[in-house]
């Protein structure tokens, strides 16, 4: 076809007028695919703040709640054990928890609200095994030193009552808080915090 | 270009681009009826990538199905808009290609040498059929689970073997779980043979050319360069042309999806909305309205010799019979311009046909019409559809046509 009497720069301007505008509508058809892929809302659901009663939690025992898919430890830990907990301080990698593993209501040396609750996901933070709790004092495998705490069976790391992982273990960080916060004197709501995070 | 350069001596990119766009010489004269085949493309596309977002989330069990479908179109992000578009699309698809085959039948695309593209078209309309059908069942509604029953039990009527295939095609004595899986299976599978017949298609199409509106062979007048006379490269000229087109057909599209996805009952049916049950049948059953033409051929048919079967034959002849249509047309000319009032007044009485027994299928057998019940009706359209096409050789040769001009026109 012969191009005579072609206004070449009205059909650049179409043509990129074009294409901008298809261009620009492509991005939004992609929009509904990549957000279809988000957690649902039954799986959101599934992930709402769950609600702990520890009126029953006795001393030094240790009750499991599941939030979000996770295990999550609520421990009473009492006032000998909470004690200890400073006496540690040496053989820890992150005794003062500077690694942000907690919310900042939990930034403290019990690593919880109230010093005698401690509220961790029981996960460890190596290759994601639940460790068990060891609440003996020096039992025969775990060495004269032990004060009590959390022992991964997969890989040999430790952590202290208050989720502190020991140095020289697999495990790089402490045990991870969830936000959580006391909607009464005996219950928990983890999932969300106060709102002072 | 360097680039280009080194992909082209490795991936024939370059000669493939102008092979088929750049300088694939398309007639000039293309017109409205020639958006349908690039927007079926658009839905075939539209269909496998909504499809497939689906399958992330849909259980294929009869336990599950009905709610993992609630839950998609509840639950999920824009769940329920991938649905629609795809609940919309199957619809969509039958719409452009029914037009893009009267195209066919009117400008005679289906003539010598283009009898292997139309061939190769009805595979894909079969296959778009077994697709739509395996698709129908999945959301494991009343409709789905009946309409499925139905057309299964099509296959018992057949002598003999009948009763053995259809409990082979379910994997049970009744539609059930296993039917259901299998069918997902299908449902995933066949637009994937789709995708390849469709390739298929075109390049066969590419290899003889397109057909258009005066149904003139624009190879036969080349300039000095071999480029036809009345041809234009399919890109730019086509690719716009077609743009536009899909700009016009998603406007259409999107306000069905977001103001009307059911369409008042033909897109979506009523009865559907109801989990399956297999021990209620609905008050009244009709497949989904892209087959019932088919369905009131089926029906149209009374039982013979205590038998089901003659009435299954005739609908399968109704769709076996358009593979005969470029033999059955021996008009000298392709296109309906050139055809006289005989050919004209035959596709005419044909499409009514076609869509009064579209209509047909949806309705009640009993329900009285002009004084004569569905089942007259349909029984008069199904003589219809078949004299058109049994007659042909005869109309075709009779009909008194123009003279075919030696260009194409403007």
């Amino acid at each position: 076809m012969s191009s005579d009497g072609v206004d070449l720069k009205k059909r650049r301007f179409l043509t990129a007028t074009t294409a901008v505008v298809g261009a620009v509508g492509g991005v939004f058809a992609v929009v509904p695919f990549i957000k279809n892929w988000n957690p649902s809302q039954r799986a959101r659901a599934a992930g709402a703040p769950e609600e702990a009663d520890i009126s029953g939690l006795a001393e030094g025992a240790l009750m499991r709640v599941k939030w979000r898919g996770k295990v999550c430890w609520v421990v009473h830990r009492s006032k000998q054990q909470l004690a200890d907990l400073e006496s540690l301080d040496g053989i820890l990698a992150d005794p003062d928890s500077a690694v942000p593993q907690q919310p900042s209501y939990c930034t403290n040396k019990h690593r919880s609200i109230k010093p005698q609750y401690l509220v961790a996901i029981g996960i460890c933070t190596h290759l994601g095994c639940s460790p068990t709790y060891r609440p003996e004092i020096a039992p025969a495998d775990m060495g004269a030193d032990w004060k009590g705490g959390f022992y991964c069976p997969c890989h040999g790391s430790k952590f202290d009552l208050a989720g502190r992982v020991y140095s020289g273990v697999p495990a790089p960080t402490n045990l991870e808080i969830p936000p959580h916060q006391y909607v009464a004197d005996d219950v928990i709501l983890i999932g969300v915090d106060g709102g002072n995070a | 270009m360097s680039f280009m350069n080194w992909i082209d001596a490795r991936f024939p990119a370059t000669s493939t681009w102008n092979e088929h766009l750049a300088e694939y010489y398309a007639p000039k004269n293309f017109n409205f009826w020639y958006f349908f085949g690039s927007l079926a493309l658009l839905v075939l596309v539209n269909q496998i990538v909504t499809g497939v977002w689906l399958a992330m989330a849909y259980k294929p069990s009869a336990a599950e199905a009905f709610a993992s479908v609630e839950y998609i179109m509840r639950d999920m992000d824009y769940g329920w808009l991938i649905r629609y578009m795809h609940s919309t699309g199957a619809s969509a698809f039958f719409l452009v290609v029914y037009l893009h085959m009267f195209r066919g039948l009117i400008y005679g695309s289906y003539r010598n040498p283009r009898e292997l593209i139309w061939i190769i078209g009805l595979f894909i309309y079969l296959a778009m059929m077994a697709t739509a059908f395996f698709g129908y069942l999945l959301p494991w509604g009343q409709m789905s689970y009946w309409g499925a029953q139905v057309i299964v039990n099509l296959f018992a009527a057949v002598p003999f073997v009948g009763e053995e295939l259809s409990v082979w095609i379910r994997g049970d004595y009744v539609i059930s779980d296993a039917t259901l899986n299998r069918f997902f299976a299908l449902h995933f599978l066949l637009p994937f043979v789709l995708a390849a017949l469709v390739f298929i298609h075109i390049v066969a199409l590419h290899k003889v050319g397109s057909n258009n509106p005066d149904g003139i062979e624009i190879k036969k007048n080349k300039d000095e360069n071999g480029i036809p006379k009345d041809g234009i490269p399919f890109h730019p000229y086509y690719t716009v042309k077609d743009i536009f087109g899909v700009g016009v057909f998603l406007i259409f599209f999107a306000a069905v999806i977001f103001f009307w996805p059911d369409f008042g009952g033909l897109f979506l049916e009523p009865p559907n909305f109801e989990p399956a049950n297999p021990l209620k049948t609905p008050e009244h059953i009709a497949p989904v309205w892209y087959f019932t033409p088919f369905y009131a051929m089926l029906r149209a048919v009374p039982p013979m010799f205590g038998s089901q079967f003659p009435g299954v034959i005739v609908m399968f002849a109704s769709i076996l019979i358009l593979f005969a249509l470029p033999w059955l047309d021996r008009s000298p000319v392709k296109s309906v311009r050139y055809k006289g009032m005989l050919f004209k007044a035959a596709v005419a009485i044909f499409v009514v046909s076609f869509i009064f027994l579209g209509y047909l299928g949806m309705v009640a057998s009993t329900k009285v019409i002009l004084g004569f019940t569905a089942t007259f009706w349909a029984q008069l359209f199904t003589a219809v559809y078949f004299l058109f096409f049994l007659l042909m050789p005869w109309y075709s040769v009779l009909d008194k046509t123009k003279p075919v001009p030696e260009r194409v026109t403007q």
